[in-house]
C-alpha cells in the first residue's frame, strides 16, 4: 500500500501496515483522512475512542507521544479492497479531535457514540449529544476510572441487599 | 475513580414525568444548526466542498403548519426500541431523526471484564438473530492475535453456521416485513420455517438463540450425529419454500405499490454514509465480504453476490430473498464437502485437555482450571476483523495489552451505521412508508445500542 | 318461580369464579419487546407455539387494551421511564411477566446500563428464566399467570398491592430499591 501523494508527512515509516496503522498529529488528522478519501477510501467503516489510562506507556512508534485518549478510524477502499487504520492521540484531560462529518457524513453517528461513551470531543460535529446513555447521565461509562456499575449478588442468606 | 451514577435509585419517584431526553430529540427547525438540519433532511452528498445551505430545503410550510411526532421507543413496527421523531407536512416526512439508547446494554464495558474463553458469550448477545455472526468476527479477531489456526472442518463447521443463521435471520426479516405490511401470513410462515433452523441449532449447540457455539480455537462443539439428514431436510425445505414466498409477495399488486420505487438511495449516498449490506448492495455496489474480503473458506465455495440496481425498498426485498437461496447453496456445498478431523484447534493454550484425561493427570486439571479460571493470555496488540453479517459488515476491534481480558473491545455494528441511512430514504415519504423504510432497513437494536 | 318451571339448564356459582375464569380465558398481552425474548416472544406466537391456544394471541399494541405486560428482554436505564410509564397507561386489572434473566436480574450485564431486575420499577408477578426462555418456557409462565389469577384476588390493584376500597389514590406503589443499587464495585 502506498501513502497518498499529498498526504502531511506520517510520523512512522511503516506506518502504513494495515495492522499497526497511522499515528498522525492531532494537527495532522483531518487532512490526513482528507487525503485517504481522495486516494480512494470511499468508506469509513468503523470510528471508535480507546481509554489507554492503564497503559500510558504503550509501545507506540517513535516520534508519537501517546496520550490517555487514542481516536482508531478504521477506513475501507472498495476499488481496492484495502484497510487503512489511524490511530490519532486525543489528548490527556479533555480530548479533542476535528471531526469527520464534513468527509464522512456516516462517521456521525460513531463520532457521538464515541463522545458519549468516553468523553471524546469533536470538533466541527453537527449534532454533538448523547446518543446511548440518557441525557441527564453523568460521566463517560467506556472510561476506565468509571466504575462498572455492578451490583453485589447474594446467593445466600446474607444480611443487606439482595 | 468517580462512582457510576446508576439512577434507578434516585429517580424511581419521578420516573413517569421523565421520558424526554431533552437535546437528543429533534428540535425544531430555528434551534437546528444548519449541518445538523442538512443531516435530518437527508442531505448527504454535497456537490464540492459547499457546505449545507437550508434554503436548498424545499420548506414550503412555516413551522408552526408542520407537525413533530414522536414513534416508539415502543411501537409495534419499529423492530423493538428504536425510537424516530419525525416532523411532519399531512403525511409527508420532512425531517426524521432516530433516538437510540433504549437498549443500551454496556456490553463493550461488560466486554472487558470477561475473559476470551468467557466473551462470546457476551457477543452473542448483540445481534440476537445472528448469534454466530457475532462470535465468528469477536473469535476470528482473538485467534489473530494469538495467531493461532483453527482445524479445516472447524472452519466448514463455521461457515455452515454462519449461513444457516442468515437463512434464519432474513426469515424473520421476512416475516416482520410482511406483518408491517399487513402481510400477517408472511409472519406466520417465516417463523415456521425458522424452527426448522433453530430446532438444528438447539440439537447442535443447545440453545435456539444465542448459541455461545463458535469460540477463539474453533466450535464448542462437533457436529451431532445425523446432521447431515437435517441440514438437507432444512435445505430441501426452505429452498423450495423460498418460491412460495415468491408467489405470495413478489407479484402481489398491494406489496408491489408499497415496495417498488418508494424511499431509493443511490450508492454515492450509500458509501457516504458508510451503510452495508443489502442496503449498499441494493443500489448496485457488488460489495460482500464472502467475496470481496474472503474469510472462512468463502472462496472455495460457489456463490453469488446479489445485487440490486434502483435501491429501492422492492431491490432490498428481492436482495435478501435471493440471498435466501445463496445462503441454500453454499450449505449444500459444506455439506458434501464437509472435511473430517478436530472441530477445534488442539493448541493447548486455547483448548481445555480432553475430559478423559483430566481424572488420570493433576496437570490437566490445572490446566482445566486455569483455562476457565483464568483464561489464556493474548499478545498484546490490537486487531480489527470483519465479517459479512446478513445486515451488513460485522467488525470487531479488539485491543489487547497482554492480559486474560480484552483492554478494549468494541464492536462496529451494522445496524448502528446503516440507521443513519433512516432520514434520507424517510424524506419525502408518507408516513406508511416510513415504516417500509424501518423494516427494509433492518435494524437489530440490540446491535445498535449494544 | 320454581326451578322445575324453568326451560333450560343451567349452572350455579359464584360471580367471583365467572370474574376469574373470564380474565384467565382471555388475557391480552402488550407487545413490550425489548431485545433476544422479543423474537422467542414472537415465535411462541407463531405458528408452532401458537399462544392462540390460550387465548392469548392478541399482542395490543395500545396498552390501554392490554392486560400484561411480558417485559421481554433487558431494561436500561434510558428505557426504564418508558416501562413505567407503558405501565401506568394499562388499566387494572393489569399484570406483569418478566421474560428472561436481564428482565429479572440484570442477567449476564451486570453494569451500569442495566436496569437490575425490572421489580424495581414495576410490581412483577410471575418470573420466566432462561437467556433466552425457550416459547416452552414462557408458556409455562403464562400457564402459573392463568393459574395465579385463577386463584387470585379480583378486587385488588396490581399498581398499589392494595384492595380497591382502601384509598389506593394515596399509597402509590413504590418499588423496594436495594441499597446496593447506589454502589459500584471499585476496580
Amino acid at each position: 500500500m502506498e501513502l497518498p501523494a499529498d498526504a502531511p508527512a506520517v510520523i512512522t515509516a511503516d506506518a502504513l501496515r494495515a495492522d499497526l496503522g497511522c499515528f498522525p498529529t492531532r494537527e495532522q488528522y483531518h487532512d490526513l483522512v482528507a487525503a485517504f478519501k481522495a486516494d480512494g477510501f470511499e468508506v469509513c467503516a468503523d470510528l471508535c475512542a480507546v481509554d489507554y489510562l492503564e497503559h500510558a506507556e504503550r509501545a507506540v512508534p517513535e516520534g508519537v507521544t501517546p496520550t490517555r485518549f487514542e481516536v482508531v478510524v478504521n477506513l475501507l477502499s472498495m476499488s481496492r479492497r484495502e484497510r487503512v487504520r489511524i490511530r490519532v492521540q486525543a489528548g490527556d484531560v479533555e480530548p479533542e479531535v476535528d471531526s469527520l462529518f464534513d468527509l464522512y457524513p456516516g462517521s456521525e453517528a460513531m463520532e457521538r457514540e464515541a463522545f458519549d461513551l468516553l468523553g471524546v470531543i469533536f470538533r466541527g460535529h453537527p449534532d454533538l449529544t448523547r446518543i446511548l446513555m440518557p441525557e441527564d447521565w453523568e460521566g463517560h461509562p467506556l472510561r476506565k476510572d468509571y466504575g462498572t456499575g455492578r451490583v453485589p449478588v447474594q446467593f445466600k442468606e446474607a444480611p443487606g441487599p439482595r | 475513580m468517580s462512582e457510576p451514577t446508576v439512577r434507578t435509585a434516585e429517580r424511581l419517584e419521578a420516573l413517569t414525568a421523565e421520558t424526554s431526553e431533552g437535546p437528543q430529540e429533534l428540535q425544531r427547525r430555528e434551534a437546528t444548526p444548519a449541518s445538523e438540519l442538512g443531516r435530518e433532511v437527508g442531505s448527504v452528498v454535497r456537490i464540492g466542498d459547499a457546505p449545507f445551505n437550508p434554503d436548498d430545503v424545499d420548506y414550503e410550510r412555516a413551522d408552526d403548519e408542520t407537525m413533530i411526532i414522536n414513534m416508539g421507543p415502543s411501537h409495534p413496527s419499529t423492530h423493538g426500541v428504536l425510537r424516530i421523531m419525525l416532523e411532519l407536512d399531512g403525511e409527508i416526512v420532512l425531517r426524521a431523526k432516530p433516538v437510540i439508547g433504549y437498549l443500551h446494554t454496556g456490553m463493550e464495558k461488560t466486554g472487558e471484564m470477561l475473559s476470551y474463553v468467557q466473551g462470546a458469550t457476551n457477543v452473542t448477545r448483540m445481534d440476537y438473530l445472528s448469534p454466530v455472526i457475532n462470535e465468528l468476527s469477536y473469535s476470528m479477531a482473538v485467534e489473530a492475535l494469538l495467531g493461532i489456526e483453527v482445524p479445516e472442518r472447524a472452519v466448514w463447521i463455521r461457515m455452515m453456521m454462519s449461513e444457516l443463521n442468515r437463512i434464519s435471520s432474513h426469515l424473520v426479516w421476512m416475516a416482520t416485513n410482511g406483518m408491517d405490511l399487513g402481510s400477517t401470513s408472511m409472519m406466520i410462515y417465516g417463523f415456521r420455517e425458522r424452527e426448522l433452523i433453530l430446532a438444528f441449532f438447539e440439537k447442535t449447540a443447545g440453545l435456539r438463540l444465542n448459541l455461545n457455539y463458535v469460540r477463539p480455537g474453533g466450535v464448542a462443539a462437533d457436529l451431532p450425529d445425523g446432521w447431515e439428514d437435517d441440514v438437507e431436510v432444512i435445505c430441501d425445505t426452505i429452498y423450495e419454500r423460498t418460491f412460495e414466498y415468491d408467489e405470495l409477495l413478489t407479484g402481489q399488486p398491494i406489496f408491489r405499490q408499497r415496495m417498488v420505487g418508494v424511499a431509493p438511495i443511490s450508492a454515492e449516498e450509500a458509501l457516504a454514509l458508510g451503510v452495508t449490506g443489502p442496503l449498499l448492495r441494493s443500489t448496485g455496489v457488488p460489495w460482500d465480504l464472502r467475496r470481496t474480503m474472503p474469510y472462512l473458506a468463502y472462496d472455495q465455495v460457489d456463490f453469488d453476490v446479489i445485487v440490486g440496481t434502483y435501491g429501492d425498498n422492492f431491490d432490498r426485498y428481492a436482495i435478501r430473498l435471493n440471498e435466501i437461496r445463496e445462503s441454500v447453496r453454499i450449505i449444500r456445498q459444506c455439506l458434501e464437502r464437509m472435511p473430517a478431523g478436530d472441530y477445534r484447534s488442539q493448541d493447548p493454550k486455547v483448548t481445555p485437555p480432553p475430559r478423559a484425561r483430566i481424572g488420570e493427570s493433576m496437570e490437566a486439571l490445572i490446566h482445566h482450571f486455569k483455562l476457565f479460571t483464568e483464561g489464556f493470555h493474548v499478545p498484546a496488540g490490537e486487531v480489527y476483523s470483519a465479517v459479512e453479517s446478513p445486515r451488513g459488515e460485522h467488525g470487531c476491534y479488539i485491543v489487547s495489552d497482554g492480559g486474560p481480558k480484552p483492554y478494549r473491545m468494541h464492536v462496529r455494528a451494522p445496524s448502528f451505521v446503516n440507521l443513519q441511512a433512516i432520514p434520507l430514504l424517510m424524506r419525502g415519504a408518507s408516513m406508511a412508508d416510513a415504516i417500509t423504510v424501518i423494516s427494509t432497513v433492518d435494524p437489530i437494536m440490540g446491535e445498535v445500542d449494544r | 318461580m320454581a326451578l322445575e318451571d324453568l326451560q333450560h339448564n343451567f349452572l350455579t356459582g359464584r360471580l367471583e369464579d365467572l370474574v376469574r375464569w373470564a380474565r384467565r380465558a382471555s388475557v391480552w398481552p402488550a407487545t413490550f419487546g425489548l431485545a433476544c425474548c422479543a423474537i422467542e416472544m414472537m415465535a411462541s406466537g407463531a405458528a408452532d407455539f401458537d399462544l392462540a391456544r390460550f387465548g392469548m394471541e392478541v399482542f395490543r399494541n395500545s396498552p390501554r387494551q392490554a392486560d400484561l405486560m411480558i417485559v421481554a428482554g433487558r431494561v436500561s436505564q434510558k428505557m426504564a421511564p418508558v416501562l413505567r410509564q407503558v405501565y401506568d397507561q394499562m388499566m387494572e386489572p393489569k399484570w406483569v411477566l418478566s421474560m428472561g434473566v436481564c428482565a429479572s436480574t440484570g442477567g449476564l450485564f451486570n453494569n451500569y446500563a442495566i436496569v437490575q431486575g425490572v421489580d424495581q420499577i414495576v410490581p412483577v408477578d410471575v418470573y420466566a428464566p432462561g437467556c433466552p426462555p425457550s416459547p416452552e418456557t414462557l408458556m409455562h409462565a403464562i400457564l402459573t399467570l392463568h393459574e395465579q389469577i385463577r386463584t387470585g384476588e379480583i378486587m385488588k390493584r396490581r399498581a398499589t398491592g392494595n384492595p380497591v376500597h382502601l384509598d389506593h389514590a394515596e399509597s402509590p406503589w413504590t418499588p423496594e430499591v436495594p441499597v446496593a443499587v447506589r454502589l459500584g464495585t471499585p476496580k
